[in-house]
């Protein structure tokens, strides 16, 4: 087999495990497997710009409200069906980080971190402050004959999974595809050296502009499906917690690799889901984690493998 | 109230705020000056500073007073070993590099948060004043029988928060003075100017970080102790303060600490009255939006020079 071909059976292999699954596991993790897959698609969004254009990003949270909000607020309130309302969701997203990029990239490294915190601040306050809409912390509850897509009930545990499979399914291909493409090399090109890559007559802004536009999209479509199967929308999840959790998943997992915000999203999913059985401080070990990995192991899960085995890992 | 006593009062309030803002703020504009940190957890070391404020009060007994004065002096050095110790173990061994000591920050941050929320648990509690005594204000007016002198209903202070700002433009008066009089100040700003020439002078920089990073926690737990018999000690206080010292030192250009103090006044008195008069949170979102704008078109800040 040539390396090419073992990368993406390796990446197919991870889809078609995650598929059969469902026909064995216990209804609790078969259930958390459905979330984890949902969140792993945020990761995935967050990865494109974080692991793969070296851009920091502490407001992303912004983009997953967008994609929740754009897709929960049109069902509420304007009698949207899933399909139309999801679409919303999406557009909603790539506006509004087409929008952020335009301000935020024209500024780097800590100042590009904390304009985009701000902005996502702004936004969570919005939410707040039009809470006669959105509900505010509360949030609202989008109701099961509300949730039919196609015919298809999402609240029922099969069809969210598969929903959920989907989804992951298609942002991973389209990141792997991604970055293998002359595209996502020339992204990696400009986090290892913006200076040279301009140098050697790229547009750097336009790049970059395009990544933060395909990861703003992915998460939004995150938090359009996250609402809609699981059928509710709160301004929790446009909190600075949620812009902190993808960039936690990516680190552990290993941030530019295409493999990596799964494996992170996952380990730390069981690792909040077993230690919040034992304590009510559960942020404590998203802390400890967050700590640890950036003294020990800044490459990630994944990274060590590609650094110690795997040399070619996308 | 009429218009006029309101917007006094109002003021007041404000510059209470803005006092207890000026001290954190110049706290974190101090750790990004002389280190390029931006220092997240900042609120909970202002957090910390209240809390450790209430176990002194509470243990001390006696008179209000003696507690607090105790929790003056022991929060900000208990709050200060703490950031050091953070320093050491944290920040240098990632050689300070801006984008990682960020993502350390925020984990230091909800390790301190959950573990105040385990100990000290989710309640808010009091620190009782020292002093507390209420005055009451006179308003003037030109009415009908012209000159008048009186006193509204609900227009006072207490001679408490009079003494917040008095304490907290002491103790800004002394962080100047250390930076511009002192040798231990001549240090930091010769670090500040050029890290890697300081070093190969013979400066101890990392003990000067170290030192660094200590004093701008205990200036934020300084701040939260003084305010904490007006606001209850709660685990969740630091977010507040974080984003508003944030707003601060960008307004007032990064590292600059005349600019910080300006920005102090200026962002907590317009907090006061905004809050007054609009909604609290609409005022934030104003507030967000303009850091983000100001970062995005002004990097050196409102008020600042730009520098390197």
């Amino acid at each position: 087999m040539s390396a090419s071909a073992r990368i993406i059976a390796l990446h197919l292999g991870l889809l078609v495990l995650l598929f059969a699954l469902q026909f064995i596991l216990p209804a609790y993790h078969h259930g958390n497997l459905a979330r984890i897959m949902v969140l792993a698609t945020y990761a995935v969004g967050y990865n494109i710009l974080f692991g793969y254009t070296g851009l920091l990003s502490l407001g992303h949270a912004l983009f997953f409200a967008a994609g929740m909000y754009g897709m929960g607020l049109t069902i509420q309130h304007m009698g949207f069906t899933p399909a139309p309302a999801l679409i919303v969701g999406i557009l909603a997203g790539a506006l509004v980080s087409g929008a952020l990029a335009l301000l935020a990239l024209r500024t780097v490294g800590v100042s590009f971190m904390i304009v985009t915190l701000m902005f996502a601040q702004a936004g969570y306050l919005t939410v707040l402050y039009f809470g006669e809409y959105t509900r505010g912390d509360e949030g609202f509850v989008i109701q099961q004959a509300q949730r039919i897509l196609w015919g298809i009930d999402l609240s029922d545990a099969t069809n969210r999974y598969f929903a959920a499979w989907a989804l992951f399914s298609v942002s991973f291909i389209v990141s792997l595809w991604l970055v293998r493409s002359p595209f996502g090399r020339t992204l990696v090109a400009i986090r290892e050296n913006e200076e040279r890559v301009r140098m050697l007559g790229y547009d750097t802004y336009r790049h970059k502009l395009a990544a933060m536009v395909i990861s703003g999209t992915i998460s939004a479509a995150a938090g359009a499906f996250y609402g809609l199967l699981f059928g509710y929308a709160g301004a929790s999840f446009a909190s600075v917690q949620y812009s902190i959790f993808p960039l936690l998943w990516v680190l552990l997992g290993g941030a530019g690799t295409v493999l990596g915000p799964f494996v992170g999203t996952l380990f730390m999913f069981y690792l909040i889901d077993l230690s919040s059985g034992v304590t009510s401080a559960y942020l404590l070990i998203a802390g400890l984690a967050l700590v640890l990995l950036t003294l020990f192991a800044p490459q990630g899960l994944v990274g060590e493998i590609r650094r110690r085995i795997w040399k070619d890992l996308p | 109230m009429e218009f006029g006593p309101h917007l006094l009062l109002a003021t007041l309030e404000g510059a209470v705020t803005a006092a207890v803002l000026a001290l954190t703020a110049v706290g974190l504009s101090l750790v990004f000056g002389v280190m390029r940190v931006v220092n997240i957890a900042h609120g909970e070391f202002y957090m910390l500073g209240a809390v450790i404020a209430w176990y002194v009060a509470h243990m001390m007994g006696g008179h209000p007073a003696l507690g607090f004065f105790a929790a003056l002096v022991l929060a900000p050095l208990l709050v200060g070993a703490i950031a050091v110790l953070a320093d050491i173990t944290i920040l240098k061994r990632l050689d300070y590099d801006p984008e990682r000591t960020i993502v350390a920050t925020i984990g230091l941050l909800y390790i301190i948060q959950q573990l105040t929320l385990m100990t000290y648990g989710p309640e808010a509690r009091p620190v009782e004043a020292p002093f507390n005594t209420r005055i009451a204000l006179p308003w003037f007016e030109w009415g009908e029988d012209g000159f008048q002198f009186y006193y509204p209903w609900g227009l006072s202070t207490t001679s408490y928060k009079l003494a917040v700002i008095g304490a907290a433009a002491a103790v800004l008066l002394g962080v100047w003075a250390m930076m511009a009089r002192t040798k231990i100040g001549l240090l930091m700003r010769a670090t500040q100017a050029d890290r890697d020439m300081a070093l190969a002078f013979g400066i101890p920089v990392e003990r000067v970080y170290a030192l660094v990073f200590g004093i701008g926690a205990a200036l934020a737990a300084l701040g939260a102790v003084l305010i904490v018999p007006i606001q209850q000690a709660h685990y969740l206080m630091g977010a507040d303060p974080l984003l508003l010292a944030f707003i601060v030192v960008i307004i007032g250009g990064l590292g600059s600490l005349p600019g910080t103090v300006l920005a102090a006044l200026f962002i907590g008195l317009s907090d006061g009255i905004i809050s007054v008069f609009f909604s609290p949170t609409l005022a934030k979102i104003l507030a967000t939006l303009l850091v983000g704008l100001v970062l995005v078109w002004r990097p050196q800040g409102l008020f600042g020079t730009r520098t390197a």
